[in-house]
């Protein structure tokens, strides 16, 4: 199939995934399990990335300033704008294409292999808007919540491990992190995350639901909803940088 | 009635159902049986709608399917009901959602309407005390019956089986065909069977449509396919040794 063909397809499965729903109730009910799985159950592993990443960047901060000319509080800047405006925005989502872009491209496409899609389809179910819509709203909706989680748990991991390294102390660290603070920026992250939990989702689902053939093509298309997830929030990362920030 | 006209399909050059015409009649169990290749699938997925024929028609009891747009084949759908091979059970839901699951999305009854109808259809495929039960837990056999409780809860018109025996042993493969013949005749259905068992041919088939080659070859019911004479459908009805000893001794 060709570029365009892939593009046409795509947008014509977003139309479809965003017609009508069939019922609302039911719908609401998905959208509830999806933030579950999607969302709650990623909360262990963004903590987890997030507390040691901060960590690290107020280490990794000190020990390139060795000039008593610098002062301490530009750790704490420092970690700051690098969780805020990097970090929990762009490699978050990207560490969570790995674990719900392939879950979705997999459960999708074995659906397509095993005929369940045909039986939504027999039945008169939309079936594009029953296994994509909810998924792609509940990831829009609770992507920004755990980047919001994985920036205060950065921040705080930075604070911890620079008192308690004796690189930083909690004043200075408090004084950086206020330091020149624009509110926008947390804007710019929150808008970059929506936008990345969009792909993320609609891309892994298209990947499953055009899946033909067998277990072998299901996990093909896993691993191809995560490289273009990566690729496209890398390039969206620098069109919207470019926009919002310049 | 279900009715084919004409009905063509290529994949590129591969030129699949070359024109097919045939009908399927109400309160009938009706066969699509050949070879493998030989379109019995793309012709019960081209009258389904799930592919789209080149030329040709498809027409639900005089209703003009294939001339439809999205939301009037949606009304059609709500009359059909499908058997898939493998099952095409939800993995995630009991087999009494999976049951449930259609009237859900549709059906204008009150939960407990639901449930009644829901546990009438799997009574009338003797799955009493299996509503927990997730697919997985549950064999090839009871799959497939879990299947037909789930494509007649919506109380269709019309009923699809695609190979419903495949990988089933021979007492079970009983059972289903025995299911398929009494759902059709106490709904009085139209109901439309894809097979290559010819067990199940000879034992519930009222009539029998034989692709060949993308053609519709043959079609008449049970006594004749057994004599028809045809060299091709003679090569199809005969290939087991167990049905050449049955020649023998017609």
């Amino acid at each position: 199939m060709t570029w365009i063909h892939h593009i046409g397809s795509y947008f014509g499965l977003l139309t479809r995934a965003f017609s009508k729903p069939e019922k609302r109730s039911i719908y609401w009910k998905l959208f509830v399990e999806e933030v579950d799985k999607i969302g709650v159950q990623s909360v262990p592993i963004v903590a987890l990335l997030s507390t040691f990443m901060g960590a690290v960047i107020t280490i990794q901060t000190a020990a390139q300033i060795d000039s008593g000319w610098i002062p301490a509080y530009i750790i704490g800047f420092t970690t700051r704008q690098t969780t805020i405006l990097e970090f929990s925005p762009t490699i978050i989502p990207v560490i969570l294409a790995g674990k719900v872009g392939s879950n979705i491209a997999s459960e999708i496409g074995t659906m397509r292999i095993t005929e369940q899609i045909d039986a939504l389809d027999i039945m008169g179910i939309n079936s594009a808007g029953y296994l994509i819509l909810p998924k792609v709203l509940a990831s829009v909706f609770i992507f920004p919540v755990l980047v919001v989680i994985s920036m205060f748990l950065g921040i705080c991991a930075g604070a911890l491990i620079g008192e308690f390294a004796g690189v930083v102390s909690f004043a200075d660290f408090e004084q950086g992190i206020q330091y020149d603070f624009r509110p926008f920026q947390i804007a710019y992250a929150v808008i970059k995350t929506t936008v990345f939990a969009f792909i993320i989702t609609s891309v892994s689902a298209y990947c499953g639901y055009h899946v033909r053939g067998g277990a072998l093509e299901v996990g093909r298309a896993s691993t191809q909803a995560v490289v273009w997830s990566i690729v496209l929030i890398m390039t969206f990362n620098v069109i919207l940088t470019q926009v919002l920030l310049l | 009635m279900i009715e084919v006209k004409d009905v063509q399909k290529r994949f590129g050059d591969n030129h699949v159902l070359k024109g097919i015409s045939a009908k399927f009649e109400t309160g009938q169990v009706n066969f699509i049986i050949g070879q493998s290749g030989s379109g019995k699938s793309v012709m019960t997925k081209c009258i389904v709608g799930l592919m789209e024929p080149e030329e040709g028609s498809v027409h639900f009891g005089g209703r003009n399917f294939t001339a439809m747009n999205r939301r009037q084949r949606k009304e059609i759908r709500k009359e059909i009901g499908m058997l898939f091979q493998g099952s095409a059970l939800f993995d995630s839901q009991t087999v009494l959602e999976n049951v449930l699951f259609p009237m859900r999305m549709f059906a204008g009854m009150n939960e407990a309407e639901m449930r009644e109808r829901a546990e009438f259809c799997l009574e009338k495929v003797q799955l009493k005390g299996k509503n927990d039960l997730y697919p997985a837990e549950i064999s090839g056999g009871m799959q497939k019956r879990v299947g037909i409780a789930r494509a007649i809860a919506m109380n269709p018109k019309y009923l699809f089986c695609d190979e419903p025996n495949s990988g089933l042993d021979p007492k079970t493969a009983i059972v289903i065909d025995n299911l398929i013949r009494e759902i059709t005749y106490d709904f009085d259905i139209t109901t439309v069977v894809i097979s290559h068992d010819m067990n199940s041919v000879i034992e519930i088939g009222d009539h029998i449509h034989f692709l060949y080659e993308g053609h519709l070859w043959w079609s008449g019911d049970k006594k004749s396919i057994l004599r028809s004479g045809n060299p091709e459908l003679d090569g199809f009805v005969y290939a087991s040794q167990f049905m050449k000893q049955v020649k023998q001794h017609l």
